[in-house]
């Protein structure tokens, strides 16, 4: 069988069903809100947004690696590029960028400079440790997982990822 | 904490001009989140009338906001006051900005005078949903529905708004219908405006 080629981020996102980031960004932020009602401490919304990026990160793989086409990554660097350029790209319309590599190689950060989750957002003082975007790196997370890369997650603030393998 | 990266900073979030409302995420983006809100929901009750309470709430704050933002920015700060205005507004505008498209129908009960029903063949969040047997006549178009109410309470039409499913013939999919009755303030108020 012919190698068919990786699709990029771009042509796979204007392709695909779409729909205005204003519902979803609202949609996300409703959710936040009645986690933060139930759940009332910011680190178990931390942990339950993460949760919930999980399960969607072990389901997105699929959809990602049938319209990618993209084939294993060699390394964690390849792995991080298409994680910023493709998979975000197409799921948000938005690429990020790499960042911050560490001397070995092991730890890089993934920054979002225009993140259609964090839109009309402000967090209240009450809410200071609340990692807003956190179910992001649950996805990043499950979808990892998946294909069974070995890392460790952090976020540091909403737009940002850190990834360790 | 929000805003790091080189885009420019604002000090808060009101300063920060509106977006034109024209970005985009995939459509699989939206449904895996919407899917991970009924699920996470449904941990969180015992039946069915409560899950759809709880997707209403939820859509709720959704529906107030869209108003603020809408009026704002497509309406240069002006909002409907009469009840066909906004049923109208809701009808069009906010179901093209939501969901790209004017939705299906706007009809007027036959039977109450005070019910109203939007209706879509196809609502954007049932797309990839089918309901167990054991689940009834769960429709996950209550989030639509408390987006409806979140619009039109804020704007100061009160009313009860409800999502259900209605077999169309010769289609194998249920249409949605979100039937709204408007509270009996509302209707006097009308009545007096004339």
């Amino acid at each position: 069988m012919p190698a068919v080629a990786p699709r990029s981020g771009e042509a796979i996102f204007s392709s695909a069903e779409r729909v205005n980031a204003e519902l979803f960004t609202l949609t996300y932020g409703a959710i936040v809100r009645q986690l933060i009602t139930d759940l009332e401490e910011v680190d178990e919304v931390n942990k339950q947004l993460d949760q919930m990026g999980y399960n969607i990160g072990v389901r997105l793989i699929d959809e990602f690696l049938a319209k990618s086409n993209v084939s294993r990554c060699v390394d964690f660097k390849e792995t991080a590029e298409v994680i910023a350029k493709v998979g975000f790209k197409m799921f948000l319309g938005v690429s990020a960028t790499v960042t911050n590599w560490d001397a070995e190689g092991t730890t890089c950060s993934l920054v979002l400079e225009d993140n259609p989750l964090v839109d009309f957002v402000e967090l209240p003082d009450t809410c200071q440790g609340l990692h807003y975007c956190n179910v992001l790196n649950g996805v990043v997370r499950g979808a990892l997982e998946m294909v069974s890369t070995c890392y460790l997650m952090l976020v540091l603030s909403s737009c940002h990822i850190i990834i360790l393998v | 904490m929000i805003g790091v990266g080189k885009i420019k900073q604002y000090s808060n979030v009101l300063d920060k001009p509106l977006s034109k409302g024209k970005q985009e995420v995939s459509l699989s983006a939206f449904a895996f989140l919407f899917s991970e809100l009924v699920q996470y929901n449904q941990t969180q009750v015992d039946n069915i009338a409560e899950l759809e309470r709880r997707l209403e709430d939820a859509g709720y704050s959704v529906g107030a906001r869209v108003l603020e933002l809408l009026c704002h920015r497509d309406k240069g700060n002006r909002r409907e006051t009469r009840l066909l205005g906004i049923l109208s507004f809701v009808h069009s505008t906010v179901w093209k900005v939501l969901f790209g498209k004017v939705a299906d129908s706007l009809e007027k009960g036959t039977e109450h005078e005070d019910e109203y029903m939007i209706s879509e063949k196809e609502l954007l969040v049932n797309r990839f949903i089918s309901i167990p047997k054991d689940m009834g006549t769960f429709n996950c178009g209550a989030f639509v529905a408390g987006i409806v109410r979140g619009v039109l309470d804020s704007a100061g039409f009160p009313a009860v708004v409800t999502a259900h499913f209605v077999p169309v013939e010769g289609q194998l999919r249920p249409r949605t219908t979100i039937l709204i009755k408007f509270a009996e303030e509302v209707l006097r108020r009308e009545a007096r405006l004339g």
